[in-house]
């Protein structure tokens, strides 16, 4: 098998020599950046995903909806109960019919509910968005290639277009997004959110906080899986191991 | 017969079972009592057993999947979700199912190049390679149905180009594609379908295993030298010492699941496939699950929809081929240098497909796909019979016994 090696190799160089040319309008590479949650033992940031859930609120939620989560996922993150319901009851649900009048009527959000979306349907959103329909955020993390840096990037990452590109009207240029125009105006201004926690709220911080919130949102097994997965992999190395000698030992009388 | 063997069990329920119903016998029939296996088989034929715990894996996660999954277009996505957040454990049950499905892959591939590098299809085991080579086919189906059920984009587009392909049968194309979609597209019905396919098929693969073994155990299996049993002092039984041998293989088959499982649970996932199916965004590059990869490329290197067809299908037909392309009788590639050379090659060739598969149709991967695609063929039907006439394969051992004792044969003779 020592043929495999030098066969990965050859095959490997043969992809690499035809990497497409460098297209002038493609979108860059997102930033990398160290999150805390990466790596094997990796953790959400607390404080950080309280911070980007403030963000989410005061900024995002106005047009992005964030369905698969709900108010009681808030208590995973740190915020107590209280908190959490206090959240909830700032929204009213349609519930019913009312077995008094067969009539619906607006009850205060619970723990079990989720976020609601900003706009009643997608013709809505769109009457509202210039045409463009504002994805749900809660997946969005892992929807694009290198999601988390990617969704960091996208925040920071509007300018001035430059003078020979050519820009529809009402769309915005940033140089991570495909195509380079995209149709959400910068959404990140300095100070633009009050922290509870005194952290100055510059635009690469609340891009970094909302970054990890939505981590977070698109993947809330994290700790457990981190936390599992070490318990299994040590236990299933040992067994290994220990399944490895049984088989040297069986086979003693063979060799 | 069957009181003949009866008399061998020791427990007395099995005896009075036994005397009733024959089903002891029966699977000793058919496995194989005491199964003598060659002594001389590497870990490389460890992968037979895995597949066995991979598809028992993938069963009992499925069935549990199967209780949260809603398959309707408008439900499949969100169920998905819901078994990820809100059901207690759904997200190991399903990364599990999900990351298993490629390691069964990466198993039946090393499984069947064990095969082809020793030969491990040719007289009197051509039968049991045919039934393998249909477990591959059904295989196949069961993963790409279960690609779709999530009903992201990639699920989504997957479904639309591998049911359009059926498009390109003469007369009744149109017709048998629409009947797949149960519909004008692929859309609800098309869901229900996948879903209800993807739970039989397991089964089906099953009772496939089940003749696959038979026919193994007939003639036992191959060893890596390639030559026949001479007797019992060739073999030995397959439990306890092959059973602790595959008990290893499980190990190392469980710490990688595991591994990726918990580490790295996307990495083998595409990112579109969490936007949720949109008829009417085509994703810029449709690909399907990497183990599909080689085959897609080949599909892809036609720039006509039926001549690509004919290949991709021709391209897994031709495993049937392959213990009549083979024309020389020496088994296993230790003693034809020659073969060995174009096995390499072969491997090489297929991870190129790869390669091409998973990138765009466009500059220099056309070429490098075609040439891939010829070379893919022109190893069966030139390079195998070819070098099998022409080739002068070393000389074989006398015995599985002879190498395999050779070094403690002074021992033996104190």
């Amino acid at each position: 098998m020592r043929g495999l090696l030098a066969v990965l190799g050859v095959a490997f160089a043969l992809s690499l020599a035809a990497v497409p040319v460098f297209a002038a309008e493609e979108a860059e590479e997102p930033l990398e950046r160290d999150w805390p949650h990466i790596g094997l033992f990796g953790t959400y940031d607390r404080a950080a995903l309280q911070r980007g859930y403030r963000v989410y609120k005061d900024v995002c939620s106005a047009c992005h909806s964030l369905k698969y989560i709900s108010f009681r996922n808030l208590i995973e993150i740190g915020f107590t109960e209280a908190e959490a319901k206090a959240v909830a009851s700032e929204f009213s649900f349609e519930a019913g019919p009312s077995e008094e009048t067969g009539e619906m009527f607006d009850r205060a959000g619970l723990l079990s509910d989720t976020f609601p979306r900003p706009y009643a349907n997608d013709a809505e959103a769109r009457l509202s968005n210039n045409g463009a329909l504002p994805p749900d955020l809660s997946l969005m993390a892992k929807a694009r290639e290198d999601g988390t840096n990617y969704v960091f990037s996208l925040l920071v990452g509007y300018e001035e277009a430059p003078d020979d590109f050519d820009l529809t009207d009402g769309m915005n240029y940033n140089h991570y997004f495909a195509g380079l125009q995209i149709a959400m105006p910068q959404p990140l201004f300095e100070d633009m959110v009050e922290y509870r926690d005194g952290t100055p709220a510059t635009v690469e911080q609340m891009a970094a906080d909302v970054t990890q919130f939505l981590a977070w949102t698109a993947e809330p097994s994290l700790e457990p899986r981190h936390r599992m997965g070490f318990q299994v992999m040590v236990f299933l190395i040992l067994l290994t191991i220990l399944l490895y000698f049984v088989k040297r030992k069986v086979w003693a009388d063979v060799h | 017969m069957a009181s003949a063997g009866n008399r061998e069990y020791k427990s007395g329920l099995i005896r009075w079972i036994e005397y009733r119903m024959p089903v002891f016998s029966l699977l000793d029939g058919v496995i194989g009592r005491d199964y003598p296996t060659p002594k001389n088989l590497n870990y490389w034929w460890n992968l037979g057993s895995i597949l066995g715990l991979a598809l028992v894996i993938q069963i009992a996660t499925g069935i549990f999947l199967a209780m949260h999954y809603i398959p309707t277009a408008d439900g499949a996505f969100d169920s998905v979700q819901n078994i990820m957040r809100n059901v207690n454990n759904g997200w190991l049950l399903r990364y599990v199912h999900a990351n298993a499905a490629s390691l069964f892959f990466v198993a039946v591939y090393i499984h069947i190049f064990r095969a082809f590098y020793y030969g491990s299809y040719k007289a009197p085991r051509e039968l049991l390679w045919f039934l393998g080579v249909f477990i591959f086919v059904i295989m196949m189906a069961a993963a790409f149905t279960g690609y779709v059920l999530p009903w992201g984009q990639m699920s989504f587009w997957a479904a639309t180009v591998i049911t359009n392909l059926f498009s390109v049968i003469p007369l009744v194309g149109d017709e048998v594609t629409m009947w797949l979609w149960g519909g004008f597209s692929v859309g609800s019905p098309t869901v229900q379908r996948f879903f209800s396919l993807h739970y039989l098929l397991p089964f089906v693969l099953a009772a496939i295993i089940v003749l696959h073994i038979w026919a193994l155990h007939v003639h036992g299996s191959s060893n890596p030298l390639g030559i026949n049993v001479k007797g019992p002092q060739d073999t030995i039984a397959f439990h306890p010492y092959y059973t602790a041998k595959d008990a290893v293989g499980f190990g190392v088959f469980l710490l990688l699941l595991a591994f990726i499982v918990f580490y790295e649970p996307n990495y083998l996932n595409h990112p579109d496939n969490f936007n949720p199916a949109n008829p009417l965004v085509t994703p810029p590059n449709i690909v399907p699950e990497w183990y599909f990869l080689p085959f897609y490329a080949i599909l892809r290197s036609m720039p006509d929809k039926t001549l690509g067809v004919i290949l991709f299908v021709g391209s897994i037909v031709v495993l049937f081929l392959v213990p009549f392309l083979d024309t020389s009788r020496v088994r296993s590639a230790k003693f034809r240098p020659v073969f060995r050379q174009f096995f390499w090659i072969f491997v090489a060739d297929a991870i190129l497909l790869g390669f091409v598969g998973a990138n765009p149709p466009e500059g220099t991967w056309v070429v490098i796909g075609r040439l891939a695609t010829a070379y893919y063929f022109a190893h069966f039907f030139l390079i195998l019979p070819l070098v099998g006439w022409l080739e002068r394969p070393k000389p074989l051992p006398d015995s599985i016994a002879q190498p395999v004792l050779g070094d403690s044969a002074p021992e033996v003779a104190e």
